[in-house]
């Protein structure tokens, strides 16, 4: 990430190199600034490791080995009142650090207080699933698969759940392409007509923003529309809106609809 | 017992009338298009107010059938996601020829804003398509629109012209 600066007197100053915002990390405290956190803690340490813990925003962050994070989910849960489970993923370090960061995002209902566990994962690492302590780790641990590729041991329906399972790769990380790689591009042409469609389907249009005038073959312009593939690039037809065919619907030998005009119409003479 | 004058001679002459296979049929095909049901984003919503009593699609004779088996115009209202797109695709399949087919909104004729790995870049790379509707998300008038067009076409076209293959490839 770009190294922070502050930005107090961006206003006076007359260039401004830096694009993007970049968001400050928010200030650590220690444990023992909440007494409630404190005992978490030294009650935590009792069944697991506890590698750091800090205060950050009014939430007691703890990072554990990834081996322990049952056990201490477990203890969290049971011993210390921690009977929500907000949320869980993972951040992907592959590039820097060769592993995800998961976090375990936790609320206790009764003491009103958010708690954070989190630990390392190597890539060729499993972790161990906290489906049995809270169900909604179910989905959870199932998206995280999806997206990041981690492996959950012990789940009970390890399967994706976002992509279809027939994907390849996993689209969350960084290294995923945002328009995907040759499978995803290729993905609906491959599965409904088969791989040798792709030469008369062709590659998809990635670029929004391009308008082609004189394209008949895809679109043409609202309210001048052209029968399909007009060459419009020289004598372009004048084409006035018309909702409907020239002269009205023509069946029976006489004009089904008969063609509105404002000045014969009584309807508009009483009003006025 | 009411007694009810015919004059024959009016409106040029014997109750008969004369007319083509073509312009009889076509008559009756696009004036009751029955489109599918098949939103899948926020144009649904739209596609919803064009069928509900404000805009009112009965009067054109569209009327919104749950089944692909009774209709024969097919609204893709919405994005349409690479996983959803076999499903898109079967259920095209699945409708009674003659088929027409509407793509409504950006996302489903070009993908729209969604540049992802997971959205379909056009439904025109599933289905065939008749009529591109622009718009994010295209008013309830843009659709009726779009429908009147496509009538326009119906009625353009000889009746018994060949149908679109059954698979674009």
């Amino acid at each position: 990430m770009r190294k922070y600066s502050p930005k107090n007197d961006v206003q006076q100053k007359s260039y401004y190199t830096d694009r993007f915002y970049v968001a400050p990390t928010l200030d650590k405290a220690p444990v023992s600034n909440d007494s409630t956190f404190a005992s978490d803690c030294s009650s935590l340490a009792n069944v697991v490791e506890i590698k750091e813990s800090y205060i950050q925003a009014g939430h007691l962050v703890i990072y554990v080995d990834s081996k322990d994070n049952v056990k201490a989910i477990k203890h969290l849960k049971e011993i210390r009142a921690y009977n929500f489970m907000m949320e869980l993923s993972a951040i992907d370090y592959v590039s820097t650090q060769n592993g995800f960061e998961v976090f375990y995002e936790m609320l206790s209902v009764s003491k009103h207080k958010r708690i954070r566990v989190k630990c390392f994962v190597g890539c060729d690492d499993a972790i161990a699933s906290v489906e049995p302590l809270f169900r909604m780790a179910d989905w959870s641990e199932r998206e995280m698969y999806d997206m990041y590729g981690i492996t959950i041991k012990n789940h009970p329906y390890m399967k994706r759940i976002l992509m279809p399972d027939d994907w390849q790769g996993h689209p969350l990380l960084k290294s995923y392409p945002l328009i995907g790689d040759e499978a995803a591009q290729w993905y609906e042409v491959d599965k409904i007509f088969g791989k040798e469609a792709r030469d008369i389907v062709g590659p998809e249009l990635r670029d929004a923003a391009q308008v082609e005038r004189y394209d008949t073959q895809r679109f043409s312009r609202l309210g001048h529309e052209v029968p399909k593939g007009t060459d419009i690039t020289t004598n372009e037809p004048e084409t006035p809106i018309r909702y409907q065919e020239e002269g009205g619907v023509q069946l029976f030998g006489k004009k089904l609809v008969t063609p509105f005009d404002e000045i014969e119409t009584k309807h508009l003479e009483e009003r006025k | 017992m009411a007694q009810h004058k015919v004059n024959y001679l009016q409106d040029g002459g014997a109750p008969i009338v004369l007319t083509t296979v073509d312009k009889i049929v076509n008559f009756g095909r696009s004036n009751s298009l029955w489109p599918m049901t098949y939103g899948l984003a926020c144009c649904a919503i739209e596609m919803m107010a064009s069928g509900a009593s404000r805009f009112d699609f009965d009067r054109f004779g569209t009327i919104f059938r749950a089944s692909p088996r009774q209709a024969d115009l097919i609204i893709v209202a919405g994005t349409l996601t690479k996983k959803h797109a076999e499903f898109m695709r079967r259920l095209y399949d699945q409708m009674p020829d003659p088929k027409w087919v509407i793509s409504m909104g950006s996302c489903a004729n070009t993908g729209g804003m969604f540049n992802t790995y997971a959205t379909v870049q056009g439904v025109d790379r599933i289905i065939p398509v008749d009529i591109y509707l622009p718009g994010c998300a295209p008013r309830p008038e843009t659709l009726q629109y779009a429908v009147m067009q496509l009538q326009q076409k119906i009625r353009r076209n000889p009746a018994n012209m060949r149908q679109k293959a059954k698979r674009l490839v």
